[in-house]
Order: structure tokens, then sequence, then C-alpha cells
């Protein structure tokens, strides 16, 4: 729900800071014109937003900035249609619109307890990210974190400040890898779902949560299922061409169900019981 | 007030003036052969001789309809700054549909549950449906390809209507079904109607046995049914992509959403879409989860008769209406499919040669 009578009406945010990710990916610090809204805001891991640049349209993104941190709400966007190329000309100052928060959220609050193992590759990890600061912002919650993050090479990867800093913890295991080997690269190289079967992280008490492009969350999903996750314990996040983000327009349903508002985030087990397009 | 009436045929035009006093009044207006939704002027003449060829959804969900206007400004003060005022249309004016049958009234109800029975309602509809009176006319017998029946409804249906009409000695036998259609029965030309209450009753109960009921157990699909690629490859071999039967359904709601701009004022407009276009998935990094015409025709048939009731208690998203089997360049009968597939005896893939031998 956005708070607004209104769902289609966005709210007026200013773009604090960029940040160049990679060569093709940007992150857009906001906050909100209106201070009372921006006081006000509340939003849980894994929810998403439509940001609007007024004249081109607009495009859902995760919320990659954590609730537990509400200095600003950040996305991340690769430039790759129409409106993301708009948010590439976007410079710091500037007024875009963001309709958020919308759809589900994970779970965090099963997961207490156990050991989170998260599997990204590329953007997948702005969805992943969100609940990585959240859960180490709350790192008690929480046993055994490990992360398994790949792109295809060094400089695409995301968010290279995190990167560094939980490389440095203790307390978080982090395997990056990219797909083949890079001059000055001397981490691992492989595609992510044979460096997860390589580590072969235990399913016992864990709880695995994978985004990253269809093909990669197809081999992972497999990979965990023959490390015997059992199927309510894997978390996905999913993607699809939205509009209203608000369960209408009808573009983005699986079955019954629509990413934009019962989703994005599903177990494995959901997503089986849904009719699928294959 | 009264909530029983009865309007001669001669009075029909002053009846539509008399109600579009106040509202914008849409009706079935004749264009060449043609029957359309339109809104009344006096210059047009309406037609209740047979179901419209479009149906009247247009009147409270347009085809396009703006959301909010945009305007970039610049403040003096401020020069290296530009900020954006938004502005949401709130404009919904006073209407009536007037003449439409009711399947088409009953199309607004399966919309109601999407727009406005929800934590996120759709102000636009819903505001318009708020602001609109439905005034419906019963059918004396059924339409070609009409399937009224099967899906729950009737040719006598009330469901949707704020008033319903049947055809009765030389005029209407009018009968209010909400306070908002009681309103209605207060215009100086409605007459005294209980004299015809009994005849009204007889021609739609002959009306409703004429009907023709593809499904007689039930029309919901089980999801089970949707696994043969195969089959539905078979049904929609023909199928152009036009996209024809979504907008001529009475139930169809998905829409797209685009800006417009010129200079520094711009709008951001909603407008109808299609599921049977390929684009309506497709995603910008080229992946489309329904790029084949059989999948995107399967989630259509799945949405009316098995998605829809799986989320809403059972009630089936096609009215029956027929449009688009009337309409189809090159008829595909959704009766005939659902029907196919409700057939426990059928064998899906045996279902294009059976029809290859049934035209021979």
């Amino acid at each position: 729900m956005t708070g607004n009578e209104n769902p289609y009406l966005p709210e007026l945010v200013t773009v604090m800071k960029v940040i160049d990710e990679t060569p093709n990916i940007k992150s857009f610090q906001v906050v909100f014109n209106d201070t009372e809204k921006m006081k006000n805001f509340k939003f849980e891991p894994g929810q998403v937003g439509q940001l609007s640049v007024f004249g081109v349209g607009e495009s859902t993104f995760v919320i990659n900035s954590p609730p537990t941190r509400m200095d600003y709400l950040q996305f991340s966007v690769m430039k790759a249609g129409e409106v993301t190329t708009a948010l590439h000309g976007i410079y710091e100052g500037d007024v875009i619109g963001v309709r958020a928060p919308l759809g589900n959220w994970f779970p965090y609050q099963d997961m207490k307890g156990k050991n989170i193992l998260f599997v990204g590759g590329g953007i997948g990890l702005a969805p992943l990210r969100t609940l990585i600061l959240y859960m180490l912002d709350n790192r008690a919650d929480y046993k055994d974190i490990t992360i398994i993050y790949g792109s295809r090479t060094p400089p695409d990867l995301c968010y290279k400040d995190d990167l560094k800093e939980w490389e440095e913890r203790s307390d978080v295991n982090l395997i990056l890898t990219v797909d083949n080997e890079f001059p000055g690269w001397e981490k691992r190289t492989g595609f992510v779902p044979t460096v997860l079967k390589e580590e072969a992280p235990k399913s016992d008490n864990t709880i695995a949560i994978t985004c990253g492009p269809p093909i990669m969350i197809k081999f992972v999903l497999q990979g965990l299922a023959e490390l015997k996750f059992p199927e309510e314990n894997i978390i996905t996040t999913l993607e699809a061409r939205m509009k209203c983000g608000i369960g209408l327009c009808g573009r983005c349903n699986l079955g019954h169900k629509y990413i934009c508002k019962d989703g994005p985030v599903f177990s494995l087990k959901q997503l089986k019981e849904l009719p699928s397009d294959e | 007030m009264a909530d029983k009436g009865y309007l001669p045929k001669e009075k029909i035009k002053e009846f539509v003036e008399a109600l579009g006093k106040d509202a914008a009044v849409y009706a079935p207006c004749l264009e060449g052969d043609t029957i359309i939704f339109r809104q009344y002027t006096a210059d047009k003449e309406i037609s209740l001789d047979r179901p419209a060829n479009t149906p009247p959804k247009g009147a409270i969900y347009p085809q396009c309809e703006t959301l909010l206007s945009f305007e970039f400004k610049k403040d003096a003060a401020t020069p290296q700054k530009m900020d954006v005022e938004l502005k949401a249309n709130t404009d919904f004016p006073k209407a009536v549909v007037f003449g439409g049958r009711p399947c088409d009234a009953k199309g607004f109800t399966v919309i109601d549950r999407v727009f406005v029975n929800t934590d996120t309602a759709d102000p636009y509809y819903k505001k318009r449906r708020e602001n609109t009176t439905i005034i419906t006319k019963c059918c004396n017998s059924p339409y070609a390809g009409c399937f009224c029946v099967g899906v729950g409804g009737g040719p006598a249906s009330r469901e949707g209507s704020d008033v319903v009409m049947t055809e009765v000695d030389g005029g209407y036998y009018l009968e209010a079904v909400t306070e908002k259609g009681k309103a209605v029965m207060s215009l100086s030309m409605i007459q005294d109607g209980s004299s015809y209450e009994a005849k009204a009753k007889q021609a739609n109960e002959k009306a409703t046995g004429a009907v023709r009921n593809p499904f007689p157990a039930d029309a919901r699909i089980s999801p089970e049914l949707f696994d043969s690629g195969d089959f539905w490859g078979r049904v929609v071999d023909k199928c152009v992509s036009c996209g024809a039967c979504t907008f001529l359904c009475p139930t169809c709601y998905c829409f797209n959403i685009t800006d417009e701009q010129a200079i520094t004022t711009g709008e951001r407009i909603r407008s109808w879409d299609s599921c049977m276009f390929q684009h309506f998935t497709l995603e910008t990094s080229g992946h489309n989860p329904r790029p084949a015409k059989y999948k995107r025709f399967r989630n259509r048939v799945g949405h009316k008769f098995s998605y829809y009731p799986e989320k809403y208690d059972g009630a089936i998203a096609c009215t029956g209406c027929g449009r688009c089997i009337r309409y189809c360049p090159v008829s595909v009968d959704i009766s005939e499919i659902v029907g196919y597939l409700k057939d426990p005896k059928a064998d899906p893939k045996q279902w294009a040669a059976d029809k290859k031998d049934a035209k021979n």
C-alpha cells in the first residue's frame, strides 16, 4: 500500500546521490520531498517500488536499502529500456516519482535462529542486499550467513563497498565468483550454480534465498534440490513486466497470483503449486 | 418511489433525454450496420434490436483515460532546480448506461471484484462506477454465439443492473433492482407497470429456456486441464493475435500505462491492453514468459475459467455475451474450447482431428 488514496499517484522524491555500481548499473539514493512522508515511511525487506521519470514512464525496482537505515531509499537500475535509460540520465538534485512500498517481502521473522544462504547473480544481489543488511543490523537473530555472489566480470559486481565490508567481517562467509578468468582477479571463477555445487552448503536448519538472471535461478534451484533443501526453505524473488504494481493491469500473473502484489517473494513450494507458462 | 413501471417504445427518446439532463448517457447507437455504445446526443439513433457490437465497458472504464497530469516548474530563485507538480484526474461526471444486455451489466461486476473490492482499489473506475446508473434491456431471444446461462447468467439476469427492462406489448416493463434504479422510476414518462409484470416474467422465462448451455455441469476449468501445450497449440493455430476478443469483451480489463509529454507538461495515460499481444508480457531483457500464441491464449482462457474463479469464489470471468465468437476474424470459439475441456471423455490431443472430421 502506498498510503495514498490514489495508488497511481507517485510521491515526489529528490535524488540525493547517484552511484555508478558497474558499467551499466547505477544506484539512486532518494528522499521524499515531503519530510513528514520520509519520517513516516515504512517498508519491509524485499518490497518494491515503481520509479517514475515523468514523460517517460514507470518501472519496478526493489528497495535495496534496508528498513533499518532510513536516511534514504536506494534503488539500483540496470540500463536496458526506455525508463531505465531515462533514469541513467538523472542527476543528483533531480525530482522523480516513487510509488512504494508494493508487494510482499522476505519472511525474515521465520528465518530467525536459522542459517542463511544467499545465492545471487549480477543485479540479482539488489533484493538480497536489503535483507543481508537487515540481518547484519540484527546479527544476533540469525546463525551462519553465507553469501555466494557472482557476475560476468569483476567490474560487473554490484555494491563493491558492501562486498569489501562483508569480506572483512568474520560473521559473514562471502564467496565471490566471476564467469571466466579476468586480469587481476584472484578469487574464484565459474558460474554461480557450479560454485554452489562445489561449496555444497548444508541444508540443515538453513534457508536459501536466491535471485539473479532466470537461467541462473533455474540451475540454482536444481542445485539446492540436490543439496536436499526442502522446497519451503528455498525462497526467490521474481520479476516480470509490470505496469500498475497493485495487481490490476493483468500482465505479471502466474495463474491466479500476481507477482507485483502477491509476490515478488515466493518459496519454491509456492511456485510449484502455481500453473506454469512452460 | 415505485420499483416497477412501463415505458412505451415511442417514449424511449424522451426517457433518454430526461436521463441526460444531469448525466452522460451511454446508449447503443446505430452506425451503418453496426451498433456501438456512444455517449448519446440528439443526432444519434438508439437501437435496442440486437446486442450492440461493443459492450458498454468504456462508459465506466474508458479505452483511454488520463490518470494524472504533470508539469515541470522552475522557480526564479533556484534556476538550477526543476520541480514537478502532479495532479490526479478527479473528473468523474454522473453517467447512465442505457440499453446494455444482462451480460454487459454482469461484465461490470466481474471488473468490480478486481478494481473495487480490494485494498488497492482503482479510484478512477470506482468513482465512475459509483456515479453510473445501469439500465439494462433483457434479451427476448438469444443471439448468435450467446451462452450466458452456461456461465451463471441469463437473458433476464439482474446482476450488475440498477434497472432491468423487458420488452412487452409495444413497450418495456421496468423493474428497479437497486435504490439508484428506483430514482429513475420517478421520471414523468414512466407509467404504471403492474399489469405487465406477469407477461414480462413469462417472456423472461421463455428467453432463458432458449439460450444454449455449452457447460451444463459447471464452467470452471481445473488447472490440470491446462497442461497440454499440444492441445492449446492446435486450438489457436488459426488465431491471428488481433486482440478483438479482448477489446470486445465486457470483462477484459488488462491495461497499459504510458506517459505523453509536450515541452513542460504531460499526462500519464491508462489504455486498454490485450493479453493476446506478444509484447504484453515482453520484458526489456528480451525475456518473455508468454512468447507463443498458445501460451497467451491458454492464459486468457485460464484467467476467465480457472484463475479468476480460484480467486473469487468460483465466479467465472466470462458473461457468455458471445462477442468474441461473433467478431473473431478466424472463428475461434471459446465456448467450444472450454466445452471440450469440460467433457471428461474428450481427449484433447484428438481435438483438432475431431474438428476436421466434423467439418468434412
